[in-house]
């Protein structure tokens, strides 16, 4: 923990009319790190991180990557400086397949893009390695060429991390990646996410605790926009608040 | 991409592209055994199917249906006019309304591409109705009777009042618009262009600066619209209001659709299917918009695909 952190969030404020949905929170995630972010539902924790990724400008506070200061920037450009982000529910290019999704994400770099007359045949055979090492990356090798609007839905939970990652990030947002899983694919999929390399931070709302305590080294606990309590996953199981919230929210 | 690796792949690619040229070869020789109104009809098809492959380009790439893609035809058609009155060259035919409509296009889009669905159609649609309400009332462009006896240009050696000559002319550009369309549709930008189309805000998410894509889009295929207007000018030897009112974009949406969105070459084959059908029919009946009417709901019943889905086996009722 030695190291300044790749993210920091301080004091981070979004409403919505009267609704507080972040209260100011204040976070911190250490290059390499993978972090849990858990809490009960409309604890903020989507909302933080559409705040993150740009999809919607904070209120009030500061969000930093490695030290530079990020909120308040549109998806795009925060996409550029090094952030991808899964959503919670499945956000693909349907009519394409999976290695066309995989194949947009790895050339999100932009470079190339304004190509309006040409092939582009030198990066493409780039872009498309880098699409086949992604899918393998996710469990994907099989149907490279399927429409994605034909996968199961497992599968495009899958292909759904797989397209963030292909963008080569800094940092990882996955939003409920196993959300609606069976727990084979839940299994599958927290394989899959413990293989994937460690210099891609990650940050991750989770609601499986089985997931959560195989995957993440330290766990945020969001409750009403608040950070109830940060830790090892252990320490904040251990901890009585964490239970009463989620004891309260059943 | 798989097509490509592939033998039969390679081998359909030879075949699509022999097939292409001898159907420009075709569409070249045809005054050699047509008379002058068949020959009309086909140079007024060709200049059509460029307006609608331009449409089809916003449309069917990047997913931005416009109702106002008139405003481009008619830039490049009173530009054309204007300057070819001055100054019977190239540059006036095809350089000074290409030029226009992208300045007309980049400053349009730049306030449309802000909005999206139904409001990007009625951005588009309200700007080319404001030229229309212009050019009616300017008396120096003609006012509603528009600009007439327009000289057709004059190139070096070439005597382009000949009919044959202008129709060369005219094929040639015809081709060359399409392949240009055909490089941007296939090229990086135009696979960002179908990224835009499927899921609008991944792309977002993904890093790319999407308005600025589809402000490109938006200029290529209003200056691809300008010339097609440059060259109606030629053909016709006028220009009135009428290019600017929202039939005409109205006519190119019709097209695409019939000839199938996300084609290109469909919209070439609608422009074709609408033009003879409005001379076939009109000559019948004064109803020929009722039996367009028809044709158009078989084909978005029966053919959602229009003719190019049909032609690749896809036809039977939407699900």
């Amino acid at each position: 923990m030695s190291a300044p952190p790749l993210l920091s969030v301080e004091a981070l404020h979004r409403h919505f009319g009267a609704l507080a949905a972040l209260g100011g929170i204040t976070l911190a995630v250490s290059p390499r790190e993978r972090r849990a972010i858990i809490g009960p539902n409309g604890a903020g924790k989507t909302t933080l991180f559409n705040v993150i990724a740009g999809q919607l400008a904070p209120s009030r506070g500061r969000v930093l990557l490695s030290g530079e200061p990020i909120a308040g920037l549109s998806p795009h450009a925060v996409a550029r400086r090094g952030i991808a982000r899964s959503f919670q529910r499945t956000n693909l290019f349907l009519g394409l397949s999976i290695l066309e999704n995989l194949r947009l994400a790895a050339a999100a770099d932009g470079r190339g893009s304004y190509n309006l007359l040409g092939r582009g045949a030198r990066r493409r055979g780039k872009q498309l390695a880098r699409a086949r090492e992604t899918a393998e990356a996710v469990g994907l090798t099989a149907r490279l060429d399927e429409r994605v609007g034909r996968l199961s839905y497992g599968e495009q939970r899958q292909l759904e991390v797989g397209v963030a990652l292909a963008s080569g990030p800094k940092l990882l947002l996955l939003d409920e990646p196993t959300a609606g899983m069976s727990p084979e694919e839940t299994e599958r999929m927290t394989r899959m996410l413990e293989r994937l390399p460690r210099e891609v931070t990650m940050l991750i709302i989770e609601h499986d605790m089985d997931v959560v305590a195989s995957l993440a080294d330290r766990v945020t606990v969001l409750h009403y926009g608040e950070v109830l309590t940060e830790g090892a996953f252990d320490e904040v199981r251990a901890d009585p608040r964490v239970y009463e919230v989620y004891l309260g929210q059943a | 991409m798989t097509e490509a690796g592939s033998t039969g792949g390679r081998a359909r690619v030879v075949a699509g592209a022999a097939g292409a040229a001898a159907l420009f070869a075709a569409i070249a020789a045809f005054p050699l055994v047509a008379g002058n109104y068949p020959v009309k009809l086909l140079q007024e098809i060709l200049v059509w199917g460029v307006f609608a492959m331009s449409l089809d380009l916003l449309m069917g790439r990047a997913g931005m249906v416009s109702f106002g893609h008139s405003a481009f035809f008619g830039v490049g058609g009173y530009v054309a006019a204007l300057s070819l009155a001055k100054a019977p060259g190239l540059a006036s035919a095809l350089a000074l309304p290409a030029l226009a409509a992208a300045v007309a296009a980049v400053v349009i889009g730049f306030f449309s591409i802000r909005a999206s669905g139904v409001y990007f159609i009625m951005l588009t649609l309200a700007f080319s109705q404001m030229f229309y309400a212009v050019t009616f009332q300017a008396a120096w462009l003609g006012a509603e009777d528009g600009l007439v006896g327009v000289p057709r240009p004059v190139v070096p050696g070439v005597d382009l009042g000949r009919s044959l000559a202008f129709h060369l002319y005219l094929v040639g550009l015809v081709g060359l618009a399409a392949l240009v369309l055909v490089r941007v549709a296939r090229s990086p930008f135009g696979h960002v262009l179908r990224g835009i189309f499927e899921n609008e805000a991944r792309m977002e998410a993904l890093g790319y600066p999407v308005a600025r894509y589809k402000l490109i889009a938006f200029a290529v295929a209003g200056t691809v619209a300008g010339i097609a207007g440059a060259l109606y000018t030629q053909l016709t030897g006028s220009i009135t209001p009428d290019a600017f009112l929202w039939t005409t974009s109205g006519e190119a949406l019709l097209m695409v659709i019939i000839g199938g969105i996300g084609t290109l070459g469909g919209a070439v084959l609608g422009a074709a299917t609408f033009i003879l059908l409005q001379s076939l029919v009109s000559s019948y009946t004064e109803r020929w918009m009722l039996i367009l009417g028809l044709t158009f709901v078989l084909f978005v019943l029966f053919a959602p695909g229009g003719i190019a889905g049909a032609l690749r086996g896809r036809i039977g009722l939407r699900a």
